[in-house]
């Protein structure tokens, strides 16, 4: 028998481990999709499902186009995590067409174009939800408001667009915030912005995420480096202008648990491929992205910021990674950008 | 077991690291044992890093056991010595431990079964030796490090002069998966161990000595701290982590202190050594034993009886498989070495060497067939785990795409290859076979740059010292210039030539004179010849007169030695005019001899005397002849034109001698002139003849082209042969006109300083001289370009072509240099010049720089 001439090292492990990776992510959304699903019923779910089915179907079309194995590369799992964060992060009274549009140009355009898995430069979920806001930017700014969820058969008639969704729609906190800021006597009577401890309901969705992120650091499929960065950079920026001027902005706590804030954190900012790769810099690309969504929720177009910050971030990537190489052993110092 | 664990000492941290399966209790459990001896031996040459050692025995030798059979080749090398009494039944190549399964020269040794050892000579009292002995004891005992690297511990024990060691480090860790030789030789030999570590203490005097052992090895904790109570050496108990047991990761642990990139650990005051090592030294000073054995690992389960042996080098594998109880049938992959650093055996041929630490061999369920590599993810976890502290991920793209420089500047010859970024890649990636390639890529191009650098240091080195010999011999010239202008005009130097046309025209005036008297005799006596004897007077005035005419040319300045060309004529004229004369004077002689005239005898020696003079001149003129030849045909045949002159030389040297032989016989008074005459021919002749040589030599190759470019149809090869020879045959002729034109340049100069008449033929000859002379190197610079082109073709010569782009650089630089220098002195002219000399060079330089690239690329090695 021919031995086998493998280089080192020689270890036992077996099977598909991107994979493995990419199912835990999969898992550790749960919990936030439970959350959306109990409190703006199952038109995120139906989005999910679809968006799925879509990104295997694009993901098989290109990477046979590309003559690649097509059921090896489907196995790393990576166009479910593309699609499924896609469709969290979209509206539940998203008609199957958003879906569509978002979750291909996510794939083929994003993703397959530049080569495949590993070598995309940007979140190709948030490139597809930046592509759908711009685009659509009524339907993808259309939320139920909390405790109101329609009824599964209502969540079908509307993701199948035929249903007027205007008969569910409600603002959500950030919108609430952006449109009454300033406004004090406003603000203390709307009662989206007074739940628990943040925004009604969407702090039990952030929550959730936050969970969910706390699983994958515990499984080591991320590093806190980039959640922590977010979160503290969100929080470094939010904390000073709120102790300034309660009125006009937003306590940290509620930036914290509004929007996409724990999702993008925990989810999308630490999406490997386009994120900056030291440890330095994950914690630098991670506080950008915290500082761009504050920014851009507080003085921007937008009512939530964090598919345009991510995106700002990949382009920052190389960048921050070039700049915050870690010293090698036996080096005086780290290499700081040319010099050599 | 908790209490031993305990240390005393602040342990530090390294970063990232992993924590593989141990798999170590397959065979920690039993002691260590022996095996049967093999058939063979097989002991490479080189078992350690460096130059491998040199045999000192032949096939069919008989050796002992710890004889030395193979010695240390260089500084960082080690001996080889006999593990066993045998026979030298093969020096050759073998497979050996290599990864790429290469075989490498080895002394093949056939056991006797006596085990009959060399004569030992233990050092009893090692501390009273100075260290050089004990050290030289190490080297010659052949021990190389034991821990998988295999660097001769004898160079590293050798510290420079003033090194101050502040810790001694032992390094037991034995952090790898699978692998417990060291743990068993701790529980079963400590005391041996210590023994060793006090001789390393004694040859290093360091301020500490720690001994770092992982804290999954109890026993072997227990073992130590026992056998070294008592002494001054420490057992530290690190945390199990791979690589502990890496040589700058221990010593971060330890100490906290980091080895400089690209430096060794004796820069921060650290001795490192593997405790196989010491026990070896401790075997090599006090029992006078060579490294002929060491503790194996021998695992994995496809083996019925996994443990530690004590194997002699050079067993094969494969032995110990069959003593182990291998079960061919599950046999899946042999490691050699550990499993995170050790490489796969494609036979298990292969011998057991100095630094061969484990033997795994493993079934296909225990190691399986890698899964296929997926895209990198940029996850980072290799980041994460990384001991170098390095970017793994980066480095595995600018590997990738052999961006060379790049991945340097991610510090990847820092990179220790332990592999833990591998073992986590969630992608399968094999990280540490990308590194290793573009090491050797960086390595390959370091040589090639360092290669490259020496020859342009060497191609300039040359330059400037022809340049200043250039120099020197101008400045020599000009003195010499100098020195001749200062001698007065008129005194020239005494040529031979003149010097015969003078003897000449002092003869033919003396014949003359004896002409004259003849006359005046026979008209007095009126003789019936005296018309006869008055025109033979009147030839003889005019040859006279020629003759003083020559010597007057000749002395004028015309006719120096080195063109004599010039006074040809004179020289002719006054050939003719003595042959006349003779003529006359043998008709002379036969007149009077028929008339019975008393004045024959006198006659006679008048006309051989005059056949002298008129041989004297033909010689003269052939002389001349000769002496020019050379310089105007050697061109078109320079050979044949010398074999002529080398004749005529000869048979006036011959003619000048009989004439000199008559004289004398006559009693002729000029006998004395005509044999210094005879002796001048002589040297003229042995001169030409040595010319003739010179120019056989190079006739060959001269006329090798002619016969060799014949078949048309002849192949490459030939055609380059013929080129080759075409090239020595047009540089010999280009030589030999180089120095026609030197030699007529000289003529013209002292022409010119002598205020001769004839300067414009003078001129024209050089002008001629030098237009062969660049024919020539145009013809020749063709042949040169062709062949490059030819090279470049080939692409078979990168050294040439290197040297080649070399060249033309430093001289494209020079250029630039000079030109940059003249821009300050405003001489338009110059510059101009400089400018177009430069495009040029500058066009040369790029053509052999895009040639060499081109070749490289050819051959995948792009710079």
């Amino acid at each position: 028998m021919a031995l086998i001439t493998v280089s080192s090292p020689h270890t036992t492990k077996k099977g598909n481990h991107t994979g493995a990776f990419m199912r835990q992510v999969i898992y550790a959304t749960a919990p936030g999709l439970a959350a959306l699903t109990w409190l703006f019923g199952y038109g995120t779910l139906l989005n999910v499902c679809f968006a799925v089915l879509v990104a295997v179907g694009c993901e098989a079309l290109f990477l046979r186009a590309r003559g690649r194995d097509v059921s090896f590369y489907l196995s790393d799992f990576s166009a479910v995590v593309t699609a499924l964060l896609l469709a969290l992060a979209m509206p539940p009274t998203s008609p199957w067409w958003l879906i569509l549009i978002g979750t291909a140009f996510a794939i083929i355009i994003a993703k397959q174009l530049y080569g495949g898995l590993g070598m995309n430069p940007f979140n190709p979920a948030m490139v597809g939800y930046v592509l759908l806001l711009i685009s659509f930017p009524v339907e993808m700014t259309r939320w139920i408001a909390p405790h109101e969820a329609p009824a599964l058969s209502d969540s079908i008639q509307i993701f199948l667009g035929q249903t007027n969704v205007d008969a569910f729609s409600g603002a959500t906190p950030l919108d609430t915030m952006r449109t009454w800021a300033g406004n004090a006597e406003q603000l203390s009577n709307q009662p989206i912005l007074h739940g628990a401890f943040a925004g009604e309901g969407w702090e039990w969705v952030n929550a959730a995420f936050l969970l969910g992120g706390l699983y994958l650091m515990w499984r080591r499929i991320i590093t806190w480096h980039i959640p922590a960065g977010v979160l503290a950079g969100l929080t470094a920026i939010a904390l000073p202008f709120w102790l300034f001027d309660s009125v006009r902005f937003a306590d940290p706590l509620f930036h914290l648990f509004s929007g996409a804030a724990m999702l993008g954190a925990f989810f999308i900012a630490t999406d490997p491929v386009s994120a900056a790769t030291s440890r330095n810099g994950r914690l630098i690309f991670g506080a950008l992205i915290g500082v761009l969504v504050w920014v851009i929720r507080t003085f921007g177009g937008y009512p939530d910021a964090m598919a345009f910050a991510v995106l700002l971030m990949n382009l920052a990537a190389p960048t921050i990674d070039y700049y915050t190489q870690p010293r090698t052993y036996g080096h005086k110092a780290a290499h700081r950008g040319a010099s050599k | 077991m908790n209490a031993p664990l305990r240390n005393s000492r602040k342990i530090f941290d390294f970063h990232g690291g992993i924590h593989p399966p141990e798999n170590k209790t397959q065979s920690s459990g039993q002691p260590i044992r022996s095996v049967s001896l093999p058939e063979e031996l097989v002991l490479p040459l080189n078992m350690h890093i460096g130059a491998p050692a040199k045999p000192i025995v032949n096939v069919g030798d008989q050796v002992l056991k710890g004889q030395k059979i193979a010695d240390a080749n260089g500084m960082v090398s080690v001996p080889v010595h006999a593990p066993t009494s045998g026979t030298v039944v093969a020096i050759g190549p073998h497979p050996i431990q290599h990864p790429s399964g290469l075989d490498a020269p080895c002394i093949i040794i056939k056991p006797d079964g006596e085990e009959r050892w060399t004569a030992l000579h233990p050092i009893t009292d090692w501390h009273k030796c100075s260290p050089s002995v004990l050290i030289t004891r190490i080297r010659e005992a052949g021990i190389a490090g034991m821990g998988g690297a295999g660097f001769p511990t004898a160079v590293k024990m050798s510290l420079k002069e003033g090194t101050k060691i502040q810790q001694l480090l032992l390094n037991a860790v034995e952090c790898e998966p699978y692998i417990t030789a060291d743990d068993r030789l701790m529980r079963e030999r400590a005391d041996e161990i210590v023994r060793g570590i006090k001789i390393l203490q004694y040859l290093v005097k360091p301020a500490e000595t720690l001994v770092g052992i992982e804290d999954n090895k109890p026993y072997a904790i227990e073992a130590m701290r026992g056998a070294a109570q008592g002494t001054d050496i420490q057992i530290v108990v690190v945390p199990t982590k791979y690589p502990s047991g890496g040589e700058k990761q221990l010593i971060q642990l330890l100490t906290g202190k980091e080895v400089p990139s690209g430096g060794i650990p004796a820069q921060i005051g650290v001795v490192c050594q593997n405790i196989g090592s010491a026990l070896a030294m401790h075997r090599a000073i006090e029992f006078g034993e060579p490294l002929i054995s060491r503790i194996t690992t021998v695992t994995g389960d496809a083996l019925s009886n996994p443990g530690n042996i004590e194997v002699l080098l050079g067993t094969p594998v494969k032995h110990l498989l069959n003593e182990s109880g291998v079960k061919e049938n599950r046999l899946g992959r042999v490691v050699m070495g550990g499993p995170m650093m050790g490489f796969t055996l494609h036979t298990t041929n292969i011998p057991v060497v100095k630094t061969t630490n484990c033997i795994i061999a493993a079934s296909t369920n225990e190691l399986p067939e890698p899964a296929p590599e997926q895209p990198c993810i940029r996850c980072g976890s290799c980041a994460e785990v990384c001991p170098a502290d390095l970017l793994p991920q980066q480095l595995y793209w600018y590997s990738k795409t052999s961006d060379l420089e790049r991945a340097q500047q991610y510090n990847l010859m820092d990179c220790i290859e332990c592999g833990a970024c591998a073992y986590v890649c969630p992608s399968n990636i094999p990280l540490v076979q990308y590194y290793r390639f573009a090491k050797g890529e960086v390595r390959t191009q370091v040589a090639e740059q360092q290669k490259a650098d020496n020859a342009r240091l060497r191609f300039e080195a040359r330059q400037a010292r022809l340049e200043k010999e250039a120099a020197e011999k101008d400045a020599r010239r000009k003195a010499r210039l100098a020195a001749s202008k200062q001698k007065a005009a008129g005194v020239a130097a005494p040529s031979v030539d003149v010097k015969a046309l003078k003897a000449a025209s002092l003869e033919a005036s003396s014949a003359y004179k004896a002409a004259v008297k003849e006359l005046k005799a026979a008209q007095a006596d009126d003789a019936n010849n005296v018309a006869e004897l008055s025109a033979k007077v009147d030839a003889l005035k005019a040859k006279a007169d020629s003759a003083k005419a020559a010597v007057r040319d000749a002395n004028s300045g015309a006719a120096a030695p080195a063109a004599p060309s010039v006074d040809l004529k004179a020289l002719k004229s006054a050939s003719l005019e003595a042959s006349s004369a003779y003529k006359a004077a043998v008709k002379a002689v036969k007149a009077a001899e028929q008339n019975g005239d008393d004045n024959v005898a006198e006659l006679r020696a008048q006309a051989d005397s005059l056949k002298a003079k008129a041989d004297t001149a033909k010689a003269a003129v052939r002389d001349a002849n000769a002496g020019t030849a050379p310089a105007t045909v050697a061109a078109a045949d320079p050979v044949a034109e010398l074999k002529k002159a080398v004749g005529e030389a000869s048979s006036a040297y011959k003619a000048a001698v009989k004439a000199a032989k008559e004289a004398e016989e006559s009693g002729a008074e000029d006998a004395a002139a005509l044999r210094s005459q005879a002796d001048q021919l002589k040297a003229t002749a042995d001169t030409l003849k040595a010319q003739l040589r010179d120019a056989k030599d190079a006739a060959p190759a001269a006329t090798a082209p002619a016969p060799t470019s014949a078949p048309a149809a002849a192949p490459e090869k030939d055609h380059t042969a013929e080129r080759a020879a075409k090239m020595k045959a047009l540089k010999t002729s280009y030589n030999m006109l180089n120095k026609m034109l030197k030699d007529s340049n000289a003529a013209l100069e002292r022409a010119e300083r002598e205020g001769s008449d004839n300067l414009d033929a003078q001129r024209a000859r050089v002008e001629d001289v030098k237009r062969q002379a660049d024919a020539a190197r145009n013809e020749l610079n063709d042949l040169v370009d062709q062949a490059k082109a030819g090279i470049r073709a080939s692409g078979s010569d990168l050294k040439t072509m290197k040297l080649e782009a070399a060249r033309t650089e430093s001289a494209l630089r020079k250029k630039m240099k000079e030109l940059d220098e003249m821009k300050k002195s405003a001489d338009e002219e110059r510059i101009n010049v400089l400018y177009q000399e430069r495009d040029l060079l500058k066009r040369e330089a790029d053509i052999a720089a895009n040639a060499l690239k081109s070749a490289l690329e050819e051959q995948g090695l792009t710079e």
